[in-house]
């Protein structure tokens, strides 16, 4: 039985199994899982052959776009956040998303609390796994938190000084 | 002044009501304490001793009537009665209630006050130039593009848990008023011979503990740049900055660890990919956008000289009280018949930057009538009305003097720049305001202010440098010595055009003898000096550490030894 995330706005059961590096193998009926960056180097092949899917957890230290190569066709990158206090996975999430054009799931692992969700969604998050002690319905309307933004960040927003081009100046 | 529209309005409301809801979440246990305190911060909302300290956001240091007297009412119906300015040009309140803030915050986006990353691992409230728009020296005004800046750091996401505290600075004139190199980014408008506006950058500067100024990264950024080459120092600074130890966790520490060259390859490199991708599209600035946001910032209808203008030497010879106040706390202005009122919020026995209710209406009042709405905040915490008529010069003074706002003492030595220390504040190891008032006795008469002169005394209660004592011609900064307060004097500091970090003297000196030491130091001076034309820091400078080291020392045999 997986756990119940946020996926797409909504929340969903968990499709995907963190594969601990430690652990060497899992039920390959299992499908679909998440092993780090380091597994995926060394272990690429294999993994491919066994599982149906493979993500790649990617650590908020690496150099996002030095490592793209090597995760750009994967269906899931996830990214972490150690504490929410730890905003670095926020710019390697729209890095990933604007300069390199991922398109495939990108996931918030770690210490996400619920006021945090709100801006992962904006940097281009769409599957978000709370910690364990948050509740998930209010996880989901922090999505929608606040629903004005000055700047474009990877969401669907337009920065608010190309909105405002040839409107008069307010007074 | 900028005016909210409805995306400014729904971006302040939704985030009162955003703060309101983890208020409650906080009261009901569902957010841990130290959860909350993140919450909390980035609404302005600090712990300090006895109650919470709420700072509002002042950006770049402009107000208008209308917020005064919103001030007012708050600081009654919230606070004791008063507010204190700080030297981040920002309001600060020291005792509202937790419960009471949100509602607190709801009145103040009435009128475009917020405390919106106030405190906080996050970008800050930017800081400008005092007299943006009105200083003859100016050659453009920082005003909009502070704005423009304003808005692309609010609430952005990418840049919203950042590893420290991240500030900005803005000036367009030849004389830096603002501090500019102690902030994380220093940015200087500049115009090229042929016309062309851009921005020569300067970053890692930053008070504290390791008191550093921000260097030069790129002498010129084109104007369109801006937003393309923040988010390249922001990006940087998110990525690198340091997480293990809070102390180490400013952007300086990043550039003192890795040398310039590293820095600034990583920087430059950063933006050049931004200006390549779909990024840089979105953060490029047309000439229409700045163009509109210079709209906000336009002159007033200045009256003609022939009905502004007075011979105001000719008032100022019929009254003593009336000139000394014309010679220190007006200046020029760049409209002719117009000139700029200092508000001395430094008036003896007052806390310095602190400003009650009933001043905060008198100024309302007096902006109104003559200056055209409008106030402005300093780095040295005091207030600015930027354009009063000559005409009207006597009528000003006389209602600031009957609000105890015209003390003559701008850039004296009774205009001591002072943190709240140890009356309010939970990380202070001395107290600040009581060693001000202290030394503030030693030279109160106008003549011994006179005759020593320009000078800077800055006062920080602890090393986080609140009180900007490392940029002081004199700094003081209270230490804690086994449960004691203590005092150590650094000298010839500066945060302007020279600026330079101030040099330890010696060993710190016990609260009673700070004032003493501080007196012997200017007194000292005056004998020092080579003529009445050398300020204090003009003749450290001339003359170096050990003179004054022995005037300090007076006592010692440390002082014959060193
Ligand atoms: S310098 Fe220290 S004591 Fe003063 S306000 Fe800042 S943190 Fe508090």
């Amino acid at each position: 039985m997986t756990a119940k995330i946020l996926h797409g706005g909504e929340i969903v059961q968990d499709a995907w199994t963190v594969l601990e590096d430690g652990c060497a193998e899992i039920e390959s009926s299992v499908g679909r899982v998440i092993v780090t960056l380091a597994r995926w180097r060394t272990e690429r092949e294999a993994l491919l052959a066994r599982y149906a899917a493979v993500g790649v957890l990617v650590p908020n230290t690496t150099d996002i776009e030095a490592a793209h190569l090597e995760i750009s066709d994967r269906p899931l990158i996830a990214l972490q956040f150690p504490t929410f206090t730890d905003g670095r996975a926020l710019s390697q999430a729209v890095v990933l998303r604007k300069r390199l054009a991922f398109r495939g799931e990108l996931r918030a692992l770690g210490d996400v609390i619920r006021d945090l969700v709100f801006w992962l969604g904006r940097c281009g998050f769409d599957s978000i796994v709370p910690r364990k002690d948050q509740n998930l319905e209010s996880c989901r309307a922090a999505l929608n938190e606040i629903t004005v933004a000055y700047q474009a960040a990877a969401d669907h927003h337009t920065p608010v000084w190309i909105r405002r081009r040839g409107q008069a100046a307010a007074h | 002044m900028y005016r909210y529209d409805e995306t400014d309005r729904a971006l302040v409301m939704q985030r009162v009501e955003q703060f309101r809801d983890q208020t409650r979440r906080y009261l009901a246990g569902e957010l841990s304490e130290d959860e909350f305190r993140h919450l909390r911060l980035r609404n302005g909302l600090y712990q300090q001793r006895f109650a919470p300290m709420l700072r509002i956001s002042v950006p770049y240091g402009l107000l208008e009537s209308a917020q005064l007297r919103k001030m007012a009412h708050i600081v009654r119906k919230y606070d004791k009665g008063y507010g204190h300015f700080t030297t981040r040009q920002n309001i600060q309140l020291n005792w509202p209630k937790l419960e009471q803030v949100p509602d607190l915050l709801g009145e103040l986006v009435e009128v475009q006050l917020h405390g919106i990353q106030a405190c906080g691992n996050d970008t800050r409230n930017i800081t400008a130039d005092y007299l943006a728009g009105v200083a003859p020296d100016e050659h453009t005004d920082p005003r909009p593009y502070c704005e423009l800046l304003r808005q692309y750091i609010t609430l952005n996401p990418e840049f919203y848990w950042l590893p420290r505290k991240f500030k900005f600075g803005f000036t367009g004139a030849a004389v830096d008023r603002a501090a500019t190199r102690t902030n994380d980014v220093a940015v200087h408008l500049v115009r090229r011979v042929d016309g062309a506006i851009g921005y020569r950058f300067f970053v890692g500067g930053g008070l504290g503990r390791q008191p550093l100024l921000a260097q030069e990264m790129n002498p010129f950024v084109p104007e369109s740049d801006l937003l393309r080459y923040a988010c390249a120092v922001l990006r940087t600074f998110n990525r690198f900055g340091r997480r293990d130890n809070i102390h180490k966790a400013r952007i300086k520490i990043v550039l003192r660890e890795w040398g310039i060259e590293r820095f600034r390859a990583a920087i430059e490199e950063e933006y050049a990919k931004i200006k390549a991708s779909v990024e840089g599209d979105e953060l490029l600035l047309l000439p229409e956008d700045i163009e509109r946001m210079r709209g906000y910032f336009t002159a007033p209808d200045y009256q003609p000289v022939s009905e502004a203008g007075a011979d105001v030497v000719a008032l100022a010879a019929r009254d003593a009280g009336f000139a000394a106040w014309i010679k220190r706390n007006v200046r020029a202005h760049k409209a002719p018949g117009y000139r700029v009122v200092f508000v001395s919020l430094k008036a003896p026995d007052h806390v310095p930057g602190d400003c009650t209710a009933e001043q905060f209406e008198a100024l309302a009042d007096i902006c109104d009538a003559y200056s055209f709405g409008q106030l402005r905040s300093t780095y040295d915490q005091n207030l600015i009305l930027a354009d009063v008529a000559e005409r009207d010069l006597q009528e000003v003074w006389r209602r600031l003097a009957a609000v105890e706002l015209a003390t003559p003492n701008i850039g004296l030595v009774t205009d001591i720049v002072s943190c709240p220390g140890l009356d309010f504040c939970g990380l202070a190891n001395a107290g600040s305001i009581g060693v001000a008032q202290d030394i503030y006795r030693r030279f109160d008469t106008l003549d011994a202010q006179y005759e020593i002169g320009a000078i800077r005394i800055t006062i920080s209660g602890c090393m986080n440098g609140c009180g900007h004592h490392s940029v002081g011609h004199i700094g003081i900064l209270g230490v804690d010595k086994h449960g004691e307060e203590w005092y150590q004097v650094t000298l010839g500091g500066s945060p302007g055009n020279d600026a330079a970090i101030g040099e330890r003297i010696g060993r710190a000196l016990a609260r009673d003898e700070i004032a003493d030491g501080v007196e012997r130091l200017i007194r000292g001076y005056l004998e020092l000096r080579c003529d009445e034309d050398e300020t204090f820091i003009e003749c450290y400078r001339r003359l170096g550490m050990a003179p004054f080291k022995a005037l300090l020392y007076v006592n010692e045999s440390e002082a014959a030894a060193a």
